[in-house]
């Protein structure tokens, strides 16, 4: 993949706004957000109900995947584009979710619903009709994502990039400070991971930052891309933005996301746990 | 508004006293801006966290005990950024004009 594949301007939402080959699909980490207002046209995804297994804690399952795209009238042939809030990160999971089981032609609107508002761009209430479709998945793509085994084996051997903000990577908070702070599972990260928060790939408006910027950066904090590469978060979604950079727009495909995450990894029993701004030793 | 509290925003369900609250209210000309963006910046001016504001230009982040930042984006208007500390068991309120 390439930055020109991935993303979209808003200017390039609005030109196309009626075009029919197109699916625009919010999704937010506020699931209110679009019944409040959002771009014409667009439907909804709420991840807490669409994106998740109702029963265990996991993705959704092939079927699953199909059924949600079938009844939300997207063909297998159509351009699905994807925004949201929080600078894309929940449309950033969405977008993961498409590639894991095999939509190509997926993209993201650089900057998402923050850099519409912040624009003065216009949101509707009018929700759009769409016609049923039969939508047929490919089979998960276990080469993007990384399971709890995947991390502990990487530590020390392979890059772990945690994308969480400094203060939850040293353990000094336990969530994202927009959510309260008390929570089962053990502070800190795994022994060698590296503090590269989400936020430092992105500017002010929620737009990414340029490819030279974001492979400096990486670099800089130690990221060797000879290596495989695993980015986790609290519970990845702010992940699946840098697997964004990292996989499709600088195209390092042996990156994976570990969608477990924090909350996985911190409740696991035995695991090693660093504590303090030091990355550790393996 | 439904539980609403000082700050605009229900507290219902969260123990006040395990948290370091900061929050408060984005206003232009005295009238609230429900489209804005704040973000909350750590010591050392890394990004924290970021919310928009509600309809009433609320806004609430749960931090630690501290030295922070906020900073208000809104349409049409410069950024602001605005220092505020932070302890745990206490709401600090924090009045924001863009």
């Amino acid at each position: 993949m390439s930055r020109e594949e991935t993303l979209v301007t808003t200017q390039w939402v609005e030109d196309n706004i009626d075009n029919d080959q197109i699916v625009l699909i919010e999704v937010d980490e506020d699931t209110t957000a679009y019944d409040k207002g959002h771009i014409k046209n667009a439907i909804k995804f709420d991840w807490s109900i669409d994106l998740q297994d109702q029963i265990r804690r996991d993705i959704i399952s092939k079927d699953g995947f199909e059924a949600l795209l079938s009844k939300s009238g997207v063909s297998n042939h159509h351009t699905v584009v994807l925004y949201g809030g929080n600078n894309n990160w929940f449309a950033a999971y969405a977008y993961w979710y498409f590639k894991l089981y095999g939509h190509q032609d997926v993209k993201l609107v650089d900057g998402g619903r923050k850099k519409w508002e912040l624009e003065s761009r216009e949101l509707v209430q009018d929700v759009p009709e769409r016609t049923a479709t039969t939508y047929t998945a490919q089979k998960l793509d276990s080469t993007k994502r990384a399971n709890r085994d995947d991390v502990v084996a990487a530590i020390g051997t392979k890059n772990l990039v945690d994308v969480r903000s400094p203060d939850e990577y040293a353990g000094r908070l336990l969530a994202p400070a927009h959510l309260p702070q008390e929570q089962a599972q053990r502070a800190g990260h795994p022994p060698t991971a590296a503090n590269i928060p989400w936020s430092k790939a992105a500017n002010d408006d929620g737009t990414f930052k340029s490819n030279e910027e974001l492979t400096k950066l990486y670099e800089d904090a130690g990221v060797d891309f000879g290596k495989d590469t695993i980015a986790y978060c609290r519970i990845g979604e702010r992940s699946s933005h840098t697997w964004v950079v990292l996989h499709e727009l600088l195209g390092h495909e042996n990156t994976k996301n570990y969608d477990g995450s924090w909350v996985e990894y911190g409740s696991l029993v035995g695991v090693p746990i660093v504590l303090g701004d030091e990355r550790g030793e393996a | 508004m439904c539980g609403a509290t000082e700050g605009g925003l229900s507290l219902d369900g969260v123990d006040v006293a395990k948290e370091a609250v900061v929050q408060g209210q984005v206003t232009r000309g005295g009238e609230p801006v429900g489209n804005a963006y704040v973000r909350l910046l750590d010591r050392t001016g890394e990004f924290t966290a970021e919310v928009p504001t509600s309809a009433t230009g609320h806004f609430r982040f749960f931090t630690r005990d501290g030295e922070w930042t906020l900073r208000a984006l809104a349409p049409k208007a410069e950024v602001v950024d605005q220092a505020v500390v932070a302890a745990i068991g206490s709401v600090a309120e924090v009045a924001i004009a863009v």
